[in-house]
């Protein structure tokens, strides 16, 4: 009796305590779909055997922080979409305990495969196909870490549905403060360009791929027109946390050439009027929330966690279920109970050290994440590096903000520069040197970097991820042969035995991704020379802000006023030709427009061909997937399409000279992407017939009396030029 | 207990991910937790119930500890069933020996009242059960003197009850114990949540007219503390000390306004330069640990000092779920948290210092937010608790009344 009596009192209690603590659960269930794969290949090679969801982020999974943020936000179901390397993601579910566990109070996570989706458009329109979404729910990726309180923007965001349906999403935003010199956020992504209505929070423009080469933002004159007030914002971080109604999921299966939920989606919505879905805003005061999108991110965001901007998911408050508790000590030292620690080692501030790691005499680790079961060995020196779990660091090495992953074994006296990333089981031999930014990996670089996919190589690593045999094998036989077939450029200063595995080359859009979006510091030269081109640029802008009262002579006065207007022509021309490939406007159409515009500024029929150049070539930059075959690939493409376009303008040399001197001032000053490419572009202009041989041959001619830094793009098209001259030669000699 | 282990486990996610804070909440339901865990327990018929039911309590708490260890709450609710269930063991053998005599009375009682002083005879029980390692306390000399006659026999008597307990070990005697144990977690539950009136009461006592209160932060017992004051037409004014970085302060201003009483607000920063005008200071503690020192929330020990510095009295009030029978060893890193920063700071305001890219990798800026202070001994002048005021050198007497000693460190006895 009295027993069930108090069974009774107890249930009673429990169910009220929980009602006081769970007041977001409501009728209808929020649910939240998680994407568990990020589309992208920032986080190459590691991502070829692990997906970047199971990456650990100061020793967990990332995507544990998400689930767990989720699960603390109230969310009743969330579903996992995977896609590369599902099968891992799977079990970890399984292994971690989220999948299958049912209950009061907890959160239902169901994983959702698919193998076809290529970008987050897919994904979304998979989730539709299922219809396993019902009513709002919170759509993110795998990849973000967040503490803050979901309750006040799914407030915001229920009640401004019921008083307008067309409020379709709710995108979270943080104040952050890009960096001035680089333009890019903390976190390694661009500064992000944001017009808000100040009283509704709408969102009326965004662009997120701020051309930074020159400082200027384009806004739609309606914007304009029909808001009284709006708001730039470029200190405004995306944290790619959205509160969506389900119709966010038919827009996307709608519009099937949605891919990136930015890019696409929020820009399409935001340009599109027929429809009038409208984004609204909720800026995040207190709480954290970001998205590792790259290196960078990774390097800043587990910052970020030690520093516990994220409590309560600090190592120290929740740990991975199966290891043993870390504790803070002082200066933000994280540290495992069963740590082996040598009494001269030392343990600079803000780094943590797994469990069953054991560190020797002298070492010396600062701002660093150290995983479990690693074993470093005497007077090792690591900086703020990430190593992850199972490492071996052998005597005297030094490893310097670069990435080293799983069972990597570094041998004695090796040296890894800032930068690198040393994938699954990478060995490093004796005394050898991985120079700054090299990524290495036991699996070779895929040459066909034209599909976009981890997918199609998800089946092949399986079996690659856990097998030692594999790597001891090499280590034995193939030591010595192995680096010799490697990149040479990179192997070849290295000591004695150099890197089992292979070097990837940095294809990604060449050095200048390298330094912004790598682990690494950027480097105090570069920083220089940024603060250098950001005091010029000031100037400049000064200049061109102030006309009428020049501080330099007339002459370079009126040079400065004739490029502006040169440059705001281009401008001008440029926006004209997008509105063309997106709206499909008719070419003659454009031409008379182009035209319109030239009369406008007054310029000569030169500068527009200028103009129509640059914006074609502009456009397959923006389409081009960063690396440089798609580049070329693109390029060729636009230029097959606007050959017509262009050749409307190359009447004359003159023109067509106009489009080389162009062409190579984008090389070298504002999309330094296509410089590598010069050679290989330049033969398609004159198989197109855009350019023909006689204006690159007074080109070559003219360019023979320029200065040495100027004669670069001619002595890259040598052999181009040498075979014109032949050709024309055998011509003259048949005439 | 396969029935509990949701709970359990749901519990321990919570103290986990910080969404229970505060001792009084967390001791209220740890409680409650353990209530059900004990009427969920199966019965068996091993030898030794009693040690049975104290393992499966045991293995629980072993987790929740865990689970927050900064919630001394926890650990002390949890310490104070294990003594329970050790109270009614000895009380039933008692029983079975003895026949129906006084502590059945004492067994009836449970059920029908309410205020604490069940628990407290429980107390005296346990006491004189192992009056051999114990000198008397004041309690024990002032309170339930026949009772003491019938202990001293079950004391005698308990060291040869052993074996005959077991053959008379019968099925009711067992459902007894549970059913024993349970109402008494009751009992325990009903003391948590009216520890303020106990203590409250003593508000007369301690506050006079036209008195100067200084306080920092908010805590409820502080907050009772003073309306009990006033509603027995005490004046007094009241100096709140805002207790940054989480501004409790303001929000007990706002309270004591309410309520009618004359309140001053200031920073923290002004305590020293107010403390001269202050007549007591009256704060709320987070623990008390067993040397009398006081984990409170952080600021605590500079108004401690600039109390002492002013001889101006320093009174804690804490309810008996407070008590913590540990001692402070390292305080600093043992017994604090260090939460977010974005209490301190905000984020984006100082996002570009926190530019690791541009910085050389090393943060430069390194904010820490203590959540407790440490306040040594020396420093308090009183403990007012529910069972009246003590000096701080007292309070390892108060604890051993309420746990038992070999509770201290809470860890399964079948691992070893």
């Amino acid at each position: 009796m009295s027993q069930k009596k108090s069974r009774s009192r107890g249930g009673g209690g429990a169910a009220a305590a929980g009602d006081d603590h769970e007041d977001l659960a409501r009728p209808p269930p929020l649910q939240a779909v998680l994407l568990a794969d990020s589309f992208t290949l920032k986080f190459r090679p590691i991502t070829l055997e692990r997906p970047k969801v199971l990456l650990p982020l100061v020793h967990m999974p990332m995507i544990e922080y998400t689930l767990t943020w989720l699960e603390s936000a109230g969310v009743d179901e969330a579903f996992v979409f995977c896609c590369a390397h599902s099968n891992q993601v799977k079990e970890y579910l399984e292994k971690s305990g989220w999948a299958g566990r049912a209950g009061a109070g907890s959160m239902a996570v169901t994983a959702v495969e698919s193998h076809d989706a290529i970008s987050a458009g897919d994904a979304l329109r998979v989730i539709f196909e299922r219809g396993m979404i019902h009513g709002d729910f919170v759509l993110i990726s795998g990849d973000t870490i967040s503490n803050m309180s979901l309750k006040d923007a799914l407030r915001e965001h229920l009640d401004r549905k019921k008083k307008d349906p067309l409020a379709v999403m709710t995108m979270i935003i943080k104040h952050s403060k890009p960096s001035v010199l680089t333009h890019q956020t903390r976190l390694g992504t661009d500064e992000i360009v944001m017009a808000i209505d100040p009283e509704t929070k709408e969102l009326l423009y965004y662009e997120d791929r701020a051309d930074n080469s020159n400082l200027y933002v384009t806004i739609d004159k309606d914007i304009l027109s029909n808001n009284p007030t709006l708001q730039l914002h470029n200190d405004m971080e995306d944290c790619y946390i959205d509160i969506c109604s389900p119709e966010v999921l038919s827009l996307f299966t709608d519009n099937f050439d949605y891919q990136h939920l930015r890019r696409h989606f929020v820009k399409g919505l935001l340009v599109d009027d027929i429809m009038g879905y409208k984004i609204y805003t909720h800026e995040l005061r207190s709480g954290y929330a970001a998205r590792i999108d790259n290196f960078r991110s990774y390097d800043t965001v587990s910052k970020d966690i030690i520093q516990r901007w994220t409590y309560p998911m600090v190592p120290d408050v929740i740990s991975n279920r199966n290891c043993s508790e870390s504790r803070l000590h002082r200066q933000g030292i994280y540290k495992a109970s069963d740590v082996t620690l040598s009494h001269s080692a030392q343990i600079g501030a803000n780094s943590v050290v797994g469990s069953a790691t054991s560190i020797g005499d002298h070492c010396r680790i600062l701002n660093s994440v150290i995983g479990e079961g690693c074993t470093i060995g005497k007077n090792v020196v690591i900086n703020g590096s990430y190593v992850w779990d199972n490492v071996v660091i052998e005597d005297g090495c030094q490893v310097s903000n670069s990435l080293v992953s799983d069972g990597v074994h570094l041998r004695a006296g090796a040296i890894v520069e800032p930068g690198c990333v040393l994938s699954f089981n990478v060995e490093v031999g004796k005394n050898a040197l991985v120079p700054a930014h090299s990524k290495v990996s036991l699996l070779p670089q895929p040459s066909n970097e034209d599909s976009d996919e981890e997918l199609e190589y998800a089946d092949t690593n399986s079996g690659v991820t856990d097998s030692p045999p594999f790597s001891s094998m090499r280590s034995n036989g193939d030591q010595a042969t192995v680096p010799s077939e490697e990149d040479e450029s990179g192997t070849s200063e290295t000591g004695t035995c150099g890197v089992v595995g292979y070097i990837w080359t940095s294809g990604d859009a060449g050095i200048l991704e390298e330094w912004r979006q790598s682990i690494a510091p950027i480097s105090k030269e570069k920083l220089e020379e940024l603060q250098h081109a950001v005091s010029e640029n000031d100037g400049s802008e000064d200049e061109s802000n102030n006309p009428t009262l020049p501080d330099k002579d007339d002459s370079s006065d009126s040079a400065v006023e004739d490029d502006d207007l040169i440059s705001k022509f281009e401008k001008e021309v440029e926006e004209t030709f997008q509105r063309a490939m997106g709206g499909g406007v008719n070419r003659d159409n454009l031409i008379l427009e182009i035209n319109g515009l030239r009369l406008a500024y007054s310029l000569q029929h030169a500068d527009c061909a200028g103009a129509v150049f640059y914006s074609v070539m502009k456009s397959a930059l923006q389409a081009a997937q960063s690396t440089n075959d798609t580049l070329l690939k693109t390029t060729a493409e636009a230029l097959g399409k606007w050959k017509d376009l262009l050749r409307n303008y190359t009447k004359t040399v003159d023109e067509e000279m106009e489009i080389l001197l162009k062409f190579e001032e984008m090389c070298q000053e504002t999309t330094k992407e296509f410089s590598p490419l010069f050679s290989k572009i330049l033969p398609f202009l004159y198989d197109t017939e855009v350019i023909s041989e006689d204006a690159i041959l007074r080109w070559a001619e003219e360019k023979e009396h320029a200065d040495e830094s100027d004669k670069v793009f001619v002595k890259q098209s040598e052999a181009f030029i040498q075979w014109l001259k032949e050709a024309e030669e055998e011509d003259d000699e048949e005439e | 207990m396969p029935d509990v282990q949701p709970l359990v486990s749901d519990f321990v996610l919570k103290l986990k991910r910080r969404k229970v804070e505060g001792s009084h909440a967390v001791a209220r339901q740890t409680a409650e937790l353990l209530r059900s865990v004990v009427s969920q327990h199966r019965m068996g018929s091993s030898a030794n119930q009693a040690a049975a039911l104290a393992d499966a309590v045991r293995a629980v708490g072993e987790q929740l500890i865990a689970a927050n260890p900064i919630e001394l709450a926890v650990g002390n609710v949890v310490r104070r069933v294990l003594h329970i269930i050790k109270e009614e063991d000895i009380s039933s053998t008692a029983v079975g020996i003895e026949g129906l005599s006084v502590t059945v009375d004492s067994d009836d009682e449970y059920d029908r009242e309410d205020d604490d002083r069940p628990s407290l005879s429980a107390a005296v029980l346990a006491a004189h059960a192992r009056n051999a390692l114990r000198a008397p306390s004041l309690q024990t000399l002032l309170e339930d003197i026949p009772v003491s006659p019938a202990i001293s026999r079950t004391a005698s008597s308990t060291g040869d009850s052993d074996g005959k307990s077991k053959s008379a070990g019968d099925k009711t005697s067992t459902r007894k114990l549970k059913h024993d144990v349970i109402a008494a977690i009751g009992d325990l539950i009903d003391e948590i949540d009216s520890c303020y009136e106990p203590i409250s009461e003593q508000a007369v006592e301690l506050i006079h007219q036209n008195e100067v209160i200084l306080t920092l932060g908010r805590s409820r017992t502080v907050k009772e503390f003073l309306y009990a004051a006033k509603e027995k037409k005490r004046s007094f004014r009241v100096f709140v000390a805002e207790g940054a970085p989480r501004y409790q302060g303001h929000v007990l201003a706002k309270e004591l306004v309410e309520k009618g009483v004359q309140t001053t607000v200031i920073t923290d920063s002004a305590v020293f330069a107010m403390i001269s005008r202050v007549n007591m200071v009256i704060v709320g503690a987070h623990a008390v640990m067993a040397n009398g020192g006081v984990i409170a929330p952080v600021g605590m020990n500079m108004v401690a000092l600039a109390a002492q510095r002013h001889a101006v009295p320093f009174v804690v009030v804490a309810g008996s779920h407070k008590l913590c029978p540990l001692y402070p060893h390292n305080p600093e890193v043992l017994l604090n948290e260090l939460k977010s920063p974005s209490d301190l700071l905000d984020f984006g305001e100082f996002s570009d210092c926190m530019n690791f890219s541009t910085q050389d990798g090393s943060p430069l800026l390194n904010v820490v937010n203590p959540t407790f202070d440490y306040v040594p001994p020396k420093l308090v002048s009183l403990f007012v608790t529910d069972t009246g005021g003590h000096s701080p050198s007292y309070m390892y007497r108060l604890i051993a009344e309420y746990y038992s000693a070999d509770d201290l460190v809470v860890r399964r006895k079948s691992s070893a």
